[in-house]
């Protein structure tokens, strides 16, 4: 069970302003985490604590296959982004790497900056405590949970060779 | 119910008889790509995977373009990164300075991608090679590690959307501008999880180049692919360079389309995607007049033989305006070789354009043309988010070589027009 405060952002976030390209020739997650957001919220990197949830509108994660925006996202503490939909390649990105995402338009709509919110990555039960609100996100489908649980592709690769 | 092209190439590489959109399936791989940023990141999840082989050298392509000629000590650790890995495993088709191109161009041009393939690459730009009728996506450095560890990724089978295109290209108007409008139409999401099927009787109006630039954006709408079925000029186009044996695939008749877009290709004006998304389009003839700094004519989408005689067809005798910047960028050692022998290189350095060797530098923000805040650019690259190209107060204007070219000359977004 994920819980944690939001920071909310609005539709067709980039993987520009996720981590700009000027920071892409350092890809150590630490590194990416220092710039993360920083083209759409300055104050971001900064402020962002260890459990905090993101808030997305609709195609998440556009533009450029940089796995470092999903890579920089989960390395500044994130622990999971709700969003109305993701682009493809972040949602790839997200999966593969073992890090929890949720399409659910409702979610992403009603939930406000600063709200605490509780998430169950299993069963896809959204709760904003501060409204009292709950929502329903589509869980993963069996496959991709396995990959998700197994704590991304390649591990999840391995575990198979292993058989 | 039929399949899509799409859908007909993936069930062929699961070795299943039919798939349908929604169905998760393991695929086998033609080719897997990586560049100088991606490629360094998938080395590392490999190796800390415990992975030590390659599933086939020859399967692999390593492009260093992204920041080469390395721009400062971190991007040549990259590249180092890269470079060691590819010598360690003896990948065949590795790409450093003096013989890569853009990724993008390069790939069709050496024959390593052709018809019926089923590629992926860790840069989302991958989806160009649907102009060959093959599948090709992009995907992050994950799947890239996975794909040399096993051949074999796993993809949700996409729904479709049919694009019908009929007629035949005004002049001046180009690839670019069918896709520009196209996202213009349907939105930077309207793709979203899909495959951009192209079809009608105005594909064969279409040379190889525009093709290539259309299935290049394809992840501008949010697609999956953007596929173009196999015709003579295909075949023309891999004659020599494709060694392997072209897999040649169509649509059934009874195939399902989520939407059917139709496309007049003669009805299209030269068009340009104002900032901050590629689908806040407007003719050119509209943006005409707006101030710019900058014009770079290159990348993965503009950088082709036909967008240097495009752009050169304009520029010749002419001087780049008082105060821009014009920077061109052929996309391959091949292109460059030919811009200097049909005399087009001698046009753009006469006109007063720097000229850089294959790089992918200014279209991200890299180098060869970064922006300052204030500043505005046309250029023929694929994205004008926010801080792209620069500066977060930075602008860039998406448009065909001709309106960059013209647009270079003019001081301002400008119309290309014909002379006398």
């Amino acid at each position: 069970m994920i819980r944690g405060k939001t920071w909310k952002f609005g539709d067709h976030v980039d993987t520009d302003v996720i981590i700009p390209a000027r920071y892409l020739n350092a890809p150590e997650p630490s590194e990416l985490a220092k710039h993360c957001m920083e083209d759409i919220d300055k104050s971001f990197a900064g402020a962002v604590q260890a459990g905090d949830i993101m808030v997305g509108g609709w195609n998440f994660g556009c533009g450029s296959s940089r796995e470092h925006a999903p890579v920089a996202i989960q390395a500044s503490g994130i622990s999971c982004v709700i969003a109305a939909s993701f682009a493809r390649i972040f949602y790839r990105n997200s999966i593969n790497i073992g890090f929890p995402i949720l399409e659910c338009p409702e979610a992403s709509e009603a939930i406000k900056a600063g709200d605490i919110v509780t998430v169950d990555t299993e069963t896809g039960k959204i709760t904003d405590e501060t409204t009292g609100q709950v929502f329903e996100a589509k869980p993963f489908p069996p496959f991709i949970q396995k990959i998700v649980e197994s704590g991304g592709l390649l591990p999840y690769l391995k575990e198979k060779q292993g058989k | 119910m039929g399949m899509t092209m799409t859908q007909k190439i993936l069930a062929a590489h699961a070795g299943l008889p039919e798939v349908h959109a929604g169905d998760l399936i393991e695929a086998g791989l033609d080719i897997v790509l990586g560049n100088d940023v991606t490629t360094p990141v998938a080395i590392g999840v490999f190796e800390k995977a415990g992975f030590t082989e390659v599933f086939d050298k020859d399967r692999i392509v390593i492009t260093l373009d992204h920041y080469t000629p390395c721009k400062d000590i971190k991007s040549a650790e990259l590249c180092k990164t890269a470079r060691d890995f590819a010598v360690k495993h003896n990948i065949s088709h590795f790409y450093d300075v003096g013989t890569v191109g853009i990724e993008h161009a390069l790939l069709p041009e050496q024959g390593i991608v052709g018809p019926g393939d089923c590629i992926i690459g860790a840069d989302s730009h991958t989806c160009t090679y649907g102009a060959l009728g093959a599948f090709s996506t992009g995907v992050g450095s994950t799947d890239m590690a996975a794909g040399m560890a096993s051949g074999l990724n796993w993809f949700k089978v996409p729904p479709a959307i049919k694009v019908e295109l009929k007629g035949k290209l005004q002049p001046f108007v180009s690839g670019k501008d069918v896709i520009l409008h196209l996202i213009g139409e349907i939105g930077v999401d309207g793709a979203l999880y899909k495959s951009l099927e192209f079809t009608g009787e105005g594909v064969s109006e279409l040379s190889m180049d525009d093709r290539f630039t259309i299935s290049n954006m394809a992840i501008e709408a949010g697609g999956k692919n953007g596929i173009f079925p196999v015709d003579e000029k295909t075949m023309e186009y891999i004659k020599g360079r494709f060694e392997r044996e072209p897999a040649v695939f169509e649509a059934d008749e009874d195939a399902e389309y989520e939407r059917v877009v139709t496309i007049d290709l003669s009805e299209l004006k030269p068009t340009v995607s104002l900032p901050h998304l590629p689908s806040n389009t407007k003719t050119a003839e509209e943006a005409a007049g707006l101030h710019i700094d900058q014009v770079v004519i290159g990348s993965c989408t503009n950088g082709r033989m036909s967008d240097m005689r495009s752009a050169a067809s304009i520029l010749k005798g002419k001087k780049v305006a008082d105060g821009v910047r014009c920077i061109i960028i052929p996309a391959t050692q091949e292109i460059y070789l030919k811009c200097i022998e049909e005399g087009i290189l001698q046009t753009f350095v006469e006109a007063g354009c720097a000229v850089s060797a294959p790089t992918c530098g200014p279209c991200l923000g890299g180098h060869m043309g970064v922006m300052a805040a204030g500043e505005r650019a046309v250029a023929t690259t694929n994205r004008n988010f926010v801080g792209r190209m620069g500066h977060t107060e930075s602008e860039v204007i998406l448009a065909s070589p001709a309106v960059a070219a013209a647009s270079a000359v003019a001081g301002c977004v400008a119309v290309p027009e014909q002379e006398g």
